[in-house]
């Protein structure tokens, strides 16, 4: 086969990924366009309740309106800032009780059935009595954004800290390296994909958190929202917070995506 | 006085259904830069041996006494090189050839030099920045090698070091490592299942059976090998006769 042929074959071939690329995203677009198109449709000709189903249209006036009076911003700025604190926080101190546990053999044992308990039980129950411990505020918001994430952080990264090859330990052992020594040179980098791969998993765990502790108790932010458009029926609102932390969870998710890219990439 | 004394040495490994003898009443001695070799076939203790060498298993009797002292990890006495190489993959090889010197504080500019010319020596120092997964399998095996020596220990154990590796990458590290030894005359124990290694490169076989690990038999290699590199080694004519010899008391291990 001559040069010009295998050319021409790797010209058909990239053709052929173009094409199905083309494919794939005139179809999202389509999808995209018929499903707010649809919506809009449906609730002008009167197929379902435009008051209970609201309106691209009228939630796009609603955005206006809250984005010109600067309410909006505010209770995003609010409720993305708990989700960070929270998610940070559920990301730290699971790795921090992890690096504990691994620490204490013994502690390990003895606390194993209490961590299965705990990641058992559905962590947004605990909200009311967080409130009344803490009280009616951003922070214990903020604790049940870590609450949710902090247990099965805990426990992933636990589990990679055992797996890591003990061989490893064992040439730093023969360098007359302590247990601390040994963490910080062999187990923790070890465990750093596993690390950052939680944290994917605890942004979404963090949102759901925060969103239904604003339910319980908040005066601002995008859960409130959600809850007061619920009460005063102002199903536009309703939908607007959903659009909108669908666009905010998006976002944050996509970060942490490109920092693991990022630091995971040797 | 020898250097390395080991006596009466006996290890159990305990679980919760049962008690499995890995050594029993172990006794030999190395002499200061010495090269032996422990061969015998899998399960006769040769790794549970060199750990307790190395202070990372407590004997459950015996003793191990190095320059009539007993083995702390911490004086860094002992260099282990392991069938792998275990090189940190997150670190660049330079790193991973201090990691031994950081680890007990001693990383000064002058080891860090000598380190360094190690590296040189083993024709690596292109790679000095590069990480672990950029090199091959041969190339990994001299690096932890230098890792190895950077501590300076007295004492030096490979724990089958070349079985991972192709033939003719072993043919060559053994040359090296052999080489690499003798110039600094240091005192090594290579553990390994190949009769032909184990006679190319020591200068003493002890021969163990398995369960449990006991010292079955002694041979020492004829001066005439000794001195040769380990690939001319394998070429003397005395080298196919002590192959066979200990060939035939492998055989009548199996047969028992």
């Amino acid at each position: 086969m001559t040069k010009n042929e295998i050319k021409s074959l790797h010209e058909q071939y990239l053709n052929k990924l173009r094409k199905e690329k083309r494919i794939v995203r005139f179809v999202q677009m389509l999808i995209f366009i018929l499903f707010f198109g649809l919506w809009e449709l449906a609730s002008q000709q009167r197929w379902m309740d435009p008051l209970i189903f609201s309106s691209p249209t009228k939630i796009w006036e609603l955005f206006i309106q809250k984005s010109v009076d600067g309410s909006l911003a505010a209770n995003i700025g609010i409720t993305v800032t708990e989700t960070i604190l929270g998610f940070l926080a559920g990301t730290i101190l699971g790795t921090l009780l992890a690096a504990l546990l691994w620490w204490s053999p013994i502690l390990s044992k003895i606390l194993d059935p209490f961590l299965v308990i705990l990641n058992a039980m559905p962590k947004v129950a605990l909200g009311p009595i967080l409130i009344v411990a803490i009280g009616a505020n951003m922070t214990s918001i903020v604790a049940m954004g870590t609450l949710v994430s902090v247990i099965i952080t805990t426990i992933v990264v636990f589990t990679s800290f055992k797996e890591v090859d003990p061989n490893y330990t064992k040439v730093l052992q023969i360098f007359g390296a302590t247990r601390t020594q040994s963490f910080k040179e062999a187990i923790l980098p070890a465990s750093f994909p596993t690390i950052i791969s939680t944290l994917k998993v605890n942004v979404g765990l963090s949102w759901v958190g925060v969103i239904v502790g604003e339910f319980l108790t908040s005066s601002r932010g995008l859960g409130y929202m959600i809850i007061y458009g619920f009460q005063v029926f102002d199903f536009t609102l309703v939908f607007l917070s959903l659009l909108v932390i669908a666009v905010f969870a998006t976002i944050m998710y996509q970060l942490v995506d490109l920092l693991e890219k990022k630091l995971i990439q040797d | 006085m020898d250097f390395l004394t080991i006596k009466n040495l006996h290890h159990t490994y305990f679980t919760k259904t049962s008690a499995t003898t890995a050594l029993s009443d172990i006794t030999l001695d190395v002499k200061e830069g010495e090269f032996i070799s422990f061969l015998g076939p899998s399960g006769c203790g040769k790794t549970t041996l060199l750990s307790i060498i190395a202070g990372l298993i407590n004997p459950t009797g015996g003793s191990v006494l190095l320059e009539n002292q007993p083995i702390k990890t911490s004086q860094n006495d002992i260099g282990y090189m392991l069938q792998q190489d275990y090189l940190f993959p997150w670190k660049t090889i330079e790193q991973n050839i201090l990691l031994g010197l950081k680890i007990n504080g001693t990383l000064t500019p002058e080891k860090k030099e000598n380190t360094s010319y190690l590296l040189k020596q083993m024709g690596l120092e292109h790679v000095r920045s590069s990480y672990p997964k950029q090199l091959s399998g041969g190339m990994r095996q001299r690096v932890a090698l230098v890792r190895t020596l950077a501590t300076e220990p007295k004492l030096l154990m490979l724990d089958e070091p070349f079985s991972a590796l192709d033939f003719q990458t072993k043919l060559k590290l053994e040359d090296l490592v052999s080489n690499t030894l003798k110039n600094f005359n240091k005192t090594a124990i290579l553990v390994t299942h190949d009769i032909g290694e184990a006679i190319a490169m020591s200068d003493r076989i002890i021969l163990f059976s398995p369960s449990p690990g006991k010292v079955h038999k002694t041979f020492l290699v004829p001066d005439e090998l000794k001195n040769l590199p380990p690939f001319k080694a394998r070429n003397h004519s005395v080298y196919t006769e002590l192959f066979q010899t200990i060939w035939k008391e492998l055989e009548s291990l199996d047969e028992k």
